[in-house]
């Protein structure tokens, strides 16, 4: 592996001062992500700041008004396995469950889940292959390459990608917030926000600047919380990365939706709303199928399939059905 | 490398200390050692293999403070002061874990490669049916799970992040069900 020097943080404030001054400084908790991508040496920092001993970040705190707040260094298993967590949003609790094995669960970070990069083969491969990601200019191997688990939304000629966390479909959906400390302070990021598209300049995946912390991710508390489920379709049964996932959440009168909360995964370089399908969705009632996936269709309008992936178009729409018909189901 | 050339590339050595199967260690480690390659090379604790080294294939798997985790994708220097086991720590006094004599008893391998992750994996799943932790493979989220409703769907999901070349997984699933019963 490259070589690089390891420090250890004590303190946030010191953290942040010490990777704002330092432009080849990386912050490592579970390591899951940053260690491998080392290892395929699609990063190269010289040093990483360990900061797993950094105070009061692994907390998960069920709030008295129905939200959560959740700790930058709370574990995966964790998060999922907390009895409120469970309760009032399981679609947190499916998207984690759904994510990675037991092993890595137990290791991962949620601040470190939510800064995960790809997985496209081109970005990981260890023969540095074009990709404006690694290499900004060198090209997108995937856009005219093989690209079947590739983007159909949002995607830019440049970058291709998508998103490959789990939980940040859920969170998007459920409006959370990133809870970010710099050196003047704090700032809370919606999640819709935090994620860029990668236009000309993919490289840069996330709003967040250097010297910047995430410390918390919190999720406010909604009726359709509970009524919440996250339905993950992959080419092996378990343990593998989303081919199209959704996250979906409702609210209803009797059998009609009243509010819907309605993102995808493994479409786009972000946790991808459906915000028109949202919309289209109030008022439409749980048993009408055809009523439901006419509603789905208007967040498909602008989808736009690469060579090999055209299939995804008609089967997120049916994961977004079938992930909504089961969150009613709980409703 | 010698130590004379690790010193002309500057390399920086960690002092960390551990305690690894019940044994206080102390190692001074490259910072880009893994614990993975810490075990195998400065313990010489050959038990846990080295095998994707990516997260991939489980094979790695060992216990921190109780809980199974790859090896491969964690640095020695990140585990100052925690308990460390390998598969070299199940055995007591000639006595096998009950893992370990299930995997026998029904036969869990052919090369064996993947044995010491399976069998950590495994030992680990079972406390964690234990806690109630629920799986993808849970029905009901809200219900609390325990050892007696590890059904075989139950053990396939948890035991996911193992992979088997061999492909032994049905006498590993038989081995992981009769262990459970015998907890």
């Amino acid at each position: 592996m490259h070589p690089f020097a390891l420090l250890r943080a004590h303190d946030a404030t010191a953290a942040i001062a010490a990777h704002a001054q330092d432009p080849e400084l990386a912050f490592i908790a579970g390591g899951t992500d940053l260690l491998g991508l080392i290892k395929d040496r699609a990063t190269l920092p010289a040093r990483l700041l360990d900061i797993n001993g950094l105070p009061d970040m692994a907390r998960i705190d069920a709030r008295p008004e129905g939200g959560l707040s959740i700790g930058a260094l709370a574990r995966m298993s964790d998060v999922a396995v907390h009895p409120e967590v469970r309760k009032r949003f399981p679609v947190i609790t499916e998207a984690l469950l759904f994510s990675a094995s037991g092993q890595l669960r137990n290791m991962a970070s949620i601040g470190g889940n939510i800064m995960q990069r790809t997985r496209c083969a081109y970005f990981r491969d260890e023969d540095d292959l074009p990709c404006n990601k690694r290499r900004p200019g060198s090209g997108c191997a995937a856009r005219h390459g093989l690209n079947r688990n590739h983007a159909i939304f949002g995607w830019s000629d440049v970058c291709v990608a998508t998103n490959p966390s789990d939980l940040a479909v859920a969170l998007a959906a459920l409006d959370a917030h990133v809870i970010v400390r710099g050196a003047s302070g704090e700032r809370s990021i919606p999640f819709s926000e935090f994620h860029r598209l990668p236009g000309t300049t993919p490289a840069t995946e996330t709003v967040l600047k250097r010297g910047e912390l995430i410390v918390a991710i919190e999720v406010p508390p909604s009726p359709e919380g509970r009524a919440s489920h996250y339905l993950k379709l992959r080419d092996r049964q378990s343990y593998e990365f989303a081919l199209v996932s959704a996250a979906a959440a409702v609210a209803v009168d009797g059998r009609r939706l009243r509010s819907v909360r309605l993102a995808l995964g493994g479409v786009a370089p972000k946790p991808w709303r459906l915000t028109a399908a949202e919309a289209a969705l109030s008022g439409v009632s749980l048993d009408d199928p055809g009523a439901l996936a006419r509603a789905i269709a208007a967040s498909f309008g602008d989808a736009r399939p690469l060579a090999h992936n055209a299939f995804k178009i008609e089967l997120a729409q049916r994961v977004a059905l079938r992930a909504l018909q089961i969150a009613g189901e709980r409703a | 490398m010698s130590e004379t050339r690790r010193a002309e590339l500057g390399e920086q050595r960690v002092a960390v200390a551990l305690t690894v199967n019940g044994r206080a260690c102390r190692l001074a480690v490259e910072p880009r050692t893994t614990l993975l390659d810490a075990l195998r090379e400065d313990l010489a604790l050959t038990g846990t293999k080295k095998a994707c080294d990516r997260g991939e294939c489980g094979a790695c798997t060992v216990h921190v403070e109780g809980r199974r985790i790859l090896s491969c994708m964690t640095l020695a220097a990140m585990q100052e002061g925690k308990q460390i086991t390998t598969i070299e720590g199940l055995e007591h006094d000639g006595q096998l874990h009950a893992v370990q004599a299930a995997f026998i008893e029904q036969d869990g391998f052919q090369c064996g490669f993947c044995t010491p992750g399976q069998i950590m994996s495994a030992v680990a799943v079972i406390e964690e049916a234990k806690a109630g932790w629920p799986s993808a493979a849970t029905a009901d989220l809200q219900r609390p799970i325990s050892l007696a409703n590890l059904s075989k769907a139950e053990i396939r999901e948890r035991m996911s992040g193992n992979l088997c070349r061999c492909s032994c997984y049905p006498n590993i699933v038989a081995a992981v069900a009769e262990a459970a019963t015998r907890s």
